[in-house]
């Protein structure tokens, strides 16, 4: 227990101690957050009202980003099989990293979905006994147990790695082991379940799609270690923590095929919208080409698609994805294409054109762009804390009894 | 400036912030917390009054935006001296923890009840009439729309937000009409938005309101079980149960229900105080809404206010499972269909034409 409370001091002393540009970059991401909040802080005032949602296009900015961060909550954790369970060393560097990412991207997904609600106070009704637990009906139902036990799970596990590595210990296999194999089938689990939460509702024929659920699988394990290709190598360039060539390589082969698999899936429901276009693909021709003269979507799909081809091309070549330069320009194409394909750009034609074929456009209002900000800037103070509490114990640096 | 820019229009805020010294001493409100400016419900401040902020009582807001998910606490701990506002409190702190009213015993029905009533009262000085009563047996609520008869008056429109307390500062309505050119029933070249003389030559009207599905979308993807459908077959809503994901709404393929923005208005004068708890009764800004077949009307024996309020008779409601209703009469004896059937969601809601 005192080695414990050792611990969190030492964490706490890491976490605040950094040089200036460190400094400058937790306190920005505070004042985006602190900015974020006074955005909320309307929003709960004046209610929904501020946002640009409406009753025709009832789910917006929020709920686009907590779709996409579930994809890179779940991707997070693809990492962690190969090492733990394969004993494929080359990508332990990257797990507890990957962790941490899975961790702050789920708290930004809980945050995400918290801003959607029009009754955030009434959320204890979500809670099972205290309040009505509609389970197993509702899909979200089910997307509140996936996340919040995928949270517990991606906490835990690299706790107690860091806390044996902080005591200079060994961690037991077999006591973290089964929560890893868990964690893997539950990082499948958290984005099919997502996808299901839409591909559920045939009232929406844009999402009533089997295909959904591979769908968000093949962007998911691409943006995820995407993302996390970025994060490494900005972490070996300025830190001593030790990346491998290797698991860099590694990651790319895993984005590059997820992000194949994504394109060929793009294509077959491309083909099926438009090949003999019905009165359910009217969804897909609003965000492809606009409709009625209506056409808000059309520029940010065009600028996925092209992003996506791009990126993907990029890694496709092994010349090109070898070289660390490209590879990370790949990286950054194919994280901004999938946050707008998963994103905007599948939440918002869902409901375009309406029940009754009434075409209303949403666009974000500046309430509803600031609170996202501060969401993302939360998500990155969180992932930035993280780190910068594991690197040092995993470098051996900060040990129980012993600080440098 | 940024604040002022959202506090320009805004409610008035520096007077209104309760001081942390008087109230919260009832005993019975627990809480140690400043109180901070109600963010939950406008609670009888004037919301008219339009003022400018500075930034330090912007900042101030800034917290109170952090602490508002405790907002009814905060309501609860209303400063004024008085001893409404001090009952007030208390009612809206026991409202605040009450359960989903189908777990509710009878008993725990009537109490909540009595305090919606007397909260009305303080507020208000009127008294307003919040109806519990059950599905009778062997009624099953139907609707059928004569397609030929109704010329697109809107005076069911008009009717149902007179009846149910719809809010009039978003113009909010349960019903659309549906303005068709004749050769086809085509909604996407319909106009619901219509501002002329009607009938128009060369078209015919369709009304579109929650078709109280037998096997409702909105129902099965609630999270919280705060919609579903009664014994009579009445899709409701416990307003005071749902927390506005709007899952319900993305679920539901005819657009039958609508969500409070923001905080709905109905003039004092204007408010119908013959209520149900499940019905008209008054809501709150968050959570979602729509027709409920005016359950406060339907279970004393009435129509609901869109029938009785049609010129041409073009709606027809009724129990079918009464063999000698009118509603069982045009199933037996028109043509008539719904729409979306092939949703399999069974609405109780038919179309027919003479």
């Amino acid at each position: 227990m005192q080695v414990f409370v050792q611990f969190i001091k030492d964490g706490f002393q890491s976490a605040t101690k950094g040089n200036f540009t460190y400094h400058v970059w937790m306190a920005t991401l505070t004042v985006l957050m602190l900015l974020g909040t006074f955005a909320y802080y309307i929003q709960l005032r004046d209610g929904l009202v501020v946002t640009g949602m409406s009753d025709k296009v009832s789910w917006g900015l929020y709920i686009s980003n907590f779709t996409f961060l579930v994809g890179v909550a779940a991707a997070a954790v693809m990492l962690v099989l190969p090492t733990y369970v394969l004993k494929d060393i080359n990508l332990k560097q990257a797990v507890l990293i990957g962790e941490g990412l899975a961790v702050a991207a789920l708290i930004m997904c809980l945050a995400f979905v918290t801003v959607d609600l029009g009754g955030p106070a009434r959320a204890w009704h979500l809670i099972p006994k205290l309040g009505y637990f509609n389970w197993p009906n509702s899909m979200l139902a089910w997307d509140v147990i996936v996340l919040n036990g995928y949270l517990f799970i991606n906490i835990t596990i690299p706790l107690y790695i860091l806390f044996h590595h902080y005591q200079g210990k060994e961690p037991n296999k077999n006591v973290y082991l089964p929560g890893v194999l868990i964690s893997v089938f539950w990082a499948v689990g958290i984005h099919m379940v997502t996808a299901f939460l839409y591909a559920g509702l045939p009232a929406r024929p844009f999402w009533n799609s089997s295909l959904l659920g591979p769908r968000f699988l093949a962007s998911a394990f691409s943006a995820g270690p995407a993302l996390i290709i970025l994060i490494l190598s900005f972490i070996r360039r300025y830190t001593d923590y030790k990346i491998p060539n290797t698991t860099l390589r590694k990651l790319a082969l895993v984005t590059t095929v997820a992000a194949q698999i994504n394109l060929i899936m793009l294509i077959s429901e491309l083909f099926k919208e438009f090949y003999s276009p019905t009165h359910h693909s009217q969804s897909a021709v609003y965000l492809f080409f606009g409709l009625h003269g209506k056409t808000g979507l059309v520029p940010w799909i065009w600028s996925a698609i092209s992003l996506n081809v791009i990126a993907t091309g990029i890694l496709t070549f092994h010349t090109l994805r070898n070289q660390f330069r490209w590879l990370a320009l790949a990286c950054g194409l194919l994280f901004v294409a999938i946050w707008i394909e998963k994103g905007m750009g599948l939440i918002v034609p869902g409901f375009i054109p309406g029940s009754w074929g009434d075409i209303v456009e949403y666009t974000p209002s500046l309430v509803e762009i600031m609170v996202t900000i501060g969401i993302w800037a939360m998500g990155a103070f969180i992932f930035t804390l993280l780190v910068k509490v594991a690197i040092p114990i995993e470098l051996g640096r900060v040990r129980f009894g012993k600080r440098e | 400036m940024l604040f002022d820019l959202f506090f320009k229009t805004r409610k008035p805020v520096e007077e209104d912030l309760p001081q942390a010294s008087d109230g919260c001493g009832s005993g019975n409100c627990g809480c140690k917390k400043t109180p901070e400016p109600t963010t939950a419900e406008p609670d009888g401040y004037d919301m008219k009054l339009g003022k400018t902020m500075n930034r330090r009582a912007a900042f101030r807001q800034m917290t109170a935006g952090l602490l508002a998910g405790a907002g009814m606490v905060q309501a609860s701990c209303s400063a004024t001296s008085t001893g409404d506002k001090r009952e007030e409190g208390q009612l809206k702190w026991e409202e605040y923890f009450k359960k989903n009213y189908r777990l509710m015993t009878d008993e725990e029905k009537s109490k909540t009840v009595e305090r919606l009533e007397r909260l009305y009262e303080i507020n208000t000085g009127k008294t307003i009439n919040v109806s519990t009563n059950g599905a009778v047996e062997n009624v099953l609520y139907g609707y059928a729309f004569n397609i030929s008869k109704c010329q697109g008056y809107m005076d069911c429109v008009n009717a149902c937000v007179k009846e149910n307390n719809q809010d009039r500062s978003s113009q909010m309505q349960y019903i659309r009409i549906h303005e068709m050119e004749n050769g086809q029933l085509n909604f996407d070249d319909a106009d619901d938005n219509y501002f002329h003389e009607v009938p128009a030559e060369g078209h015919f009207y369709l009304g579109t309101q929650c078709y109280h599905c037998e096997n409702p979308p909105c129902v099965k993807v609630c999270p919280v079980g705060a919609t579903w459908k009664e014994d009579d077959g009445i899709v409701v809503i416990d307003y005071d149960w749902c927390i506005g994901c709007r899952y319900c709404m993305a679920a539901c393929p005819y657009d039958g229900r609508r969500f409070n923005w923001q905080t709905p208005e109905v003039p004092e004068e204007e408010v119908n105080h013959t209520q149900h708890y499940l019905g008209n009764r008054l809501r709150s800004k968050g959570v979602m809404e729509k027709c409920t077949f005016c359950i406060q009307r339907s279970r004393n024996g009435k129509n609901p206010a869109c029938v009785e309020a049609c010129p041409t008779g073009a709606r027809i409601f009724g129990n079918i499972l009464d063999p000698n209703s009118e509603i069982r009469w045009v199933l037996e004896n028109k043509k008539v269909f719904r729409l979306k059937e092939d949703l399999g969601t069974e609405p109780k809601f038919w179309y027919y034409m003479d």
